[in-house]
């Protein structure tokens, strides 16, 4: 009976809106007037097809309400994944901004292969690793090469991976930056494939692994990181540490004064485009970590965006106030910087929380910039403050904001989980460098570097026709 | 036969193009340069590091012409280059041998 009346409430609706839809356009406009009957007459076969169905009872409709939250569900994850994949793009346009155009087709070629081996990686090891079945809690066992999934079976398993998989591709390509301008490339390529097959989900699955089939020692600490401030951009920010140290500063970045000797960026408006696409992607990242379509997106959204808003303005007043002038290099990365400082705490905080934390982001990069560039680590697009530091505040952050209260024992294990990753990420990418540095090279020539990455690695110029150039005209 | 070089401030560029131009000039050709003179660079910031511009960036003209002319050429050039603050730049005259025009073979005053 329920059905009944649905459709024919339903069709009653339909027909009010092709009435309106007429009577708007009644001044003689004919056409307008046989699309409004042509949709009444098209409502007629639905309405009569419901009719049609068996009788309605509670539990037909509890099977049929929850079917559409499933199908949410998977919409709005993918949908998400989506934004998050966009990301990439924005990573790319940060990088390629910051640093010279010299090399910039190595910039896009690092930033494309992190997607393209680390999906494939990810798919083969990364995932079961992370989310696996997991005894003890320290490593996944089961799932690898996606074995969870089988045609005719639950597809959940595909929804979740694909969420997965860009969030293990953020943390890998964080690094790219940091180690721009002059990284062999093949070197480049392996750290990439183990960052995403081993390196990121060991400790994903401490974390996240319950997820999915697994279950982390750290999550049942109670280690509260929503959207992975520490998961994923920690773990991007402190490889990227290891890796500029391993490799060293640009020629020319520090003078034997120990001056700093800026190396400009060759595309600011690049770079800032980039930011507006993370910025964007971020809307996936924090809400679409929910995995579900539910009420709970709206206030992550909420706090994503003041978080940035927070985070770009107080980066500005303390370039502005420090530099004389508010600079936008710094303002980028203040955006970023409260982006990533929400990420843990988007979840499990309040609006106004959230600009504080996004506040205090702000003022740390510009800070942490600066710290970095003083003790001569050379991070051309500042990946290691944005992601490793401001990663490490947001978790911190995630415990002291708590909108459920805080204690001792709340903080004191988002700072076991924020001296966890750091410990396990710097040690084993620093050691994977080191390896690479012996083995194949870490870092090209210095004629290569001069000369560019572009010319000398991947033969190629990305902005042939901004020079002079002896090209043939027919 | 005479070249006049002459260093302008960038956004000056057409109004001397179209004064040029009016008084007979019929070509003319132009490049993006970066230099000094009195005016020096000024301070820049890059991720908080202060840096020195020495080279700022110009434009150059060159415009070769009849002698007769030259007098004319630059006063049309300090009349709508100036600004009358520091760093409008330099306007140089140079002798000129020959002069040819590639698509007819014409040489000389034929061919500017």
């Amino acid at each position: 009976m329920n059905c009944h009346k649905q459709s024919a409430e339903l069709c009653n609706r339909k027909s009010t809106v092709g009435v309106n839809t007429k009577m708007s356009f009644s001044g003689g406009n004919e056409y307008m007037k046989t699309i409004a009957y042509l949709f009444i007459f098209m409502m007629l076969p639905i309405s009569g097809l419901w009719a049609g169905d068996a009788p309605a009872t509670p539990e037909s409709n509890k099977i049929a309400i929850d079917l559409v939250q499933t199908h949410a569900d998977y919409v709005w994850t993918l949908i998400a994944a989506a934004l998050v994949f966009f990301m990439q793009a924005g990573f790319a346009m940060v990088e390629a901004g910051f640093t010279r155009a010299k090399n910039a087709i190595n910039i896009m070629m690092k930033n494309l292969m992190d997607f393209s081996m680390g999906s494939i990686a990810y798919w083969a090891i990364g995932f079961g690793l992370m989310f696996g079945v997991s005894k003890t809690g320290w490593i996944g066992t089961s799932g690898f090469f996606l074995s969870d999934f089988t045609p005719g079976g639950d597809p959940w398993v595909l929804a979740f991976w694909m969420f997965q998989v860009v969030f293990a591709a953020t943390a890998a390509t964080i690094v790219s930056g940091a180690m721009a301008e002059r990284t062999k490339f093949s070197a480049y390529l392996i750290y990439s494939v183990l960052v995403s097959a081993l390196i990121y989900p060991i400790f994903g699955g401490w974390a996240w692994g319950s997820l999915f089939h697994g279950g982390g020692w750290l999550e049942k600490l109670g280690f509260i990181d929503f959207a992975g401030s520490t998961v994923v951009h920690s773990v991007g920010g402190w490889a990227a540490l290891a890796g500029a140290i391993v490799l060293g500063p640009r020629i020319g970045k520090y003078g034997k004064d120990g001056r700093v000797k800026p190396i400009l960026g060759h595309n600011m408006p690049l770079a800032a485009l980039g930011v507006f696409i993370l910025w964007l992607g971020w809307f996936g990242f924090n809400p679409g970590s929910t995995t579900a379509a539910n009420k709970d997106i709206a206030m992550i959204f909420v706090n994503t965006n003041l978080a940035a808003a927070a985070g770009c303005i107080l980066a500005m007043i303390t370039s502005w106030i420090k530099f004389g002038k508010p600079e936008l290099g710094m303002s980028l990365n203040g955006a970023l910087a409260g982006l990533v400082a929400i990420t843990s705490p988007c979840a499990s905080v309040s609006p106004t929380s959230a600009i504080i934390i996004g506040a205090i982001a702000g003022i740390l990069v510009v800070l942490s910039v600066l710290f970095f560039d003083k003790i001569r680590i050379d991070d051309p697009v500042g990946a290691i403050s944005v992601h490793g530091v401001n990663g490490a505040w947001g978790t911190l952050a995630a415990g002291i904001f708590n909108m459920g209260g805080t204690s001792a024992k709340i903080i004191g294990v988002q700072v076991l989980g924020i001296g966890t990753c750091f410990i396990w990420t710097f040690f084993t990418a620093f050691i994977l460098f080191k390896i690479l540095d012996a083995t194949c090279g870490l870092r090209v020539t210095p004629e290569e570097e001069i000369e560019g990455l572009d010319v000398k690695e991947h033969g190629g110029d990305a902005y042939p026709d901004f020079e002079v150039s002896s090209y043939a005209q027919n | 036969m005479k070249k006049i070089e002459a260093i302008l401030k960038p956004f000056k560029l057409d109004e001397v193009k179209d004064a040029l131009n009016k008084i007979g000039v019929t070509g003319m050709t132009i490049s993006e340069v970066k230099g000094f003179g009195r005016q020096k660079g000024h301070k820049e910031t890059y991720r908080g590091a202060e840096y020195q511009v020495d080279f700022v960036p110009k434009i150059k003209i060159e415009v070769v012409v009849e002698a007769t002319l030259v007098s004319r050429v630059v006063s049309a050039i300090i009349e709508h280059a100036a600004t009358g603050k520091i760093g409008d730049g330099k306007i140089f005259v140079l002798p000129i041998e020959e002069a040819v025009r590639i698509r007819t073979g014409e040489t000389g005053n034929e061919a500017i």
